[in-house]
């Protein structure tokens, strides 16, 4: 089965973290990118990013397709922005800058043109640290990370049941499809859309039939080995926190406070050269 | 009770590695180059009206966020939410269409597919663009496009799929009252 979700074994200071603090940290850094759009902040987020991304020894040929493919998002997404509002960062920002005319009395601002880098960098600060964490964080190690910030163990338990069956349901599908395929379903182009969704069904019912069995078996199997009985549960794979740990997370949290403070020191989400 | 704590657990277990399987890799071509089209959340009304609106909601948060971090390009949280409130909804709803009764007609088929249509209103016209404005300080009209297009394609793929799932499941399941004591 090819690795899903992409984890790499090596050996480094990042790896050795705990899955918990990874967790952590990832929540807060993606926090602290989500509400600010400070662009001093957005500029030193990437670079720290990248540093982080050197020494977790992963390279970049490991995570190349699924760079590409988020940089494709991202282009598209921007694109998306210009043509629906080319002078939304004029609203945002609350100055203009005339530089061009565009269609319709449009003017291409510099404000505009401002906006876009913001959420260019916004994704460069994100994209890194969401690679790092998914290509160094062991799945298993991921739900008993999960339960150990807090969730709730049924909810743990759960995620962890998703990571162990995904590969299974997978392979079901593959199966199913191919012995549908053989008695002529034909889900490409060549047919109409509702018709492909109509073969869809057809692969999908004995998959959910069978699912629902594997619901009922896994659930008695749970029930007689006690699950659910106390209140808590430790993990295989949970370990304790080291200083390390404890100082990640402290720098990530700095980094929330500080684009928290940004935000309200100045009463707003927006920088720009012109404020 | 103690039986369906554990069962729900399970069944969101499983439900989201239904999800993940349907939206990552049965990719459907559609005219529109690069789109593909989502049947998981057939699978999600599906699953939350055999279920139940606790179960739904946490198969679309995990599902989807699954889906989200294994293409890496982080998770996009408004839409991730969206998926969960759609589950939520169907969830909610559940007891209009007795889906576990083993009777799915005409009547049932009705009330599922309004549900669902609420349900992908509320998701994708409401909270998802709300979301985006809220979160990502994106231009209205591009989230509410954007929202009504992921919208309109889910109720299509929702009533075809979803609708075939549960009269599928309600066929294979004991009529209720179909068991008399003599």
């Amino acid at each position: 089965m090819q690795n899903l979700f992409n984890y790499i074994s090596r050996k480094s200071p990042i790896h050795e973290l705990t899955g918990a603090t990874k967790l952590v940290c990832l929540l807060l850094w993606t926090f602290a990118v989500m509400i600010t759009y400070d662009t001093r902040i957005l500029i030193a987020l990437p670079v720290i990013a990248f540093i982080l991304f050197g020494i977790s020894k992963i390279k970049l040929s490991d995570v190349k397709f699924m760079i590409g493919f988020t940089l494709v998002f991202m282009v598209l997404n921007n694109i998306l922005v210009f043509l629906f509002s080319p002078e939304h960062g004029v609203g945002l920002y609350g100055t203009c800058h005339q530089l061009l005319p565009l269609w319709g009395g449009k003017y291409l601002t510099a404000e505009q043109l401002w906006y876009h880098l913001n959420l260019v960098l916004k994704y460069l600060s994100s994209i890194p640290v969401i690679l790092l964490f998914v290509c160094t964080t062991q799945p298993s190690e991921f739900a008993a990370s999960l339960n150990k910030i807090g969730v709730k163990y049924s909810v743990a338990y759960s995620v962890s049941l998703a990571l162990r069956y995904i590969p299974d349901i997978q392979k079901e599908y593959n199966d199913i499809s191919k012995a549908q395929q053989a008695r002529g379903i034909e889900m490409s182009r060549k047919v109409s859309l509702v018709k492909r969704l109509k073969s869809a069904s057809t692969i999908l019912i004995p998959l959910i039939i069978m699912s629902m069995d594997k619901i009922e078996t896994i659930s008695n199997a749970m029930e007689l080995r006690g699950f659910g009985k106390n209140k808590k549960r430790t993990w295989y794979m949970a370990r304790p926190f080291t200083k390390r740990d404890i100082l990640s997370m402290v720098f990530c949290a700095l980094l929330l406070a500080l684009s928290i403070w940004s935000n309200v020191s100045r009463g707003t989400r927006f920088w720009s050269p012109w404020m | 009770m103690k039986n369906n704590a554990v069962k729900s657990i399970v069944a969101i277990g499983i439900g989201a590695a239904l999800f993940f399987v349907c939206g990552r890799f049965i990719a459907i071509p559609c005219p529109i180059p690069n789109v593909t089209i989502n049947i998981q959340y057939g699978v999600l009304a599906f699953m939350s009206a055999a279920f139940g609106p606790i179960v739904g909601l946490l198969i679309g948060l995990i599902g989807h966020a699954l889906i989200d971090f294994s293409w890496g390009w982080g998770v996009w949280w408004s839409w991730v939410f969206s998926s969960a409130i759609f589950g939520f909804v169907m969830g909610c709803t559940k007891k209009l269409y007795g889906l576990n009764d083993g009777e799915f007609g005409t009547k049932q088929i009705v009330r599922f597919n309004v549900s669902q249509l609420i349900g992908h209103i509320i998701a994708w016209g409401i909270a998802a663009p709300a979301l985006d404005i809220l979160i990502y300080a994106e231009p209205a009209s591009k989230v509410f496009l954007q929202g009504i297009v992921a919208g309109v394609s889910n109720i299509v793929t929702t009533a075809i799929v979803g609708t075939i799932l549960c009269v599928a499941y309600a066929a294979a399941r004991p009529k209720k009252g179909s068991l008399k004591e003599e």
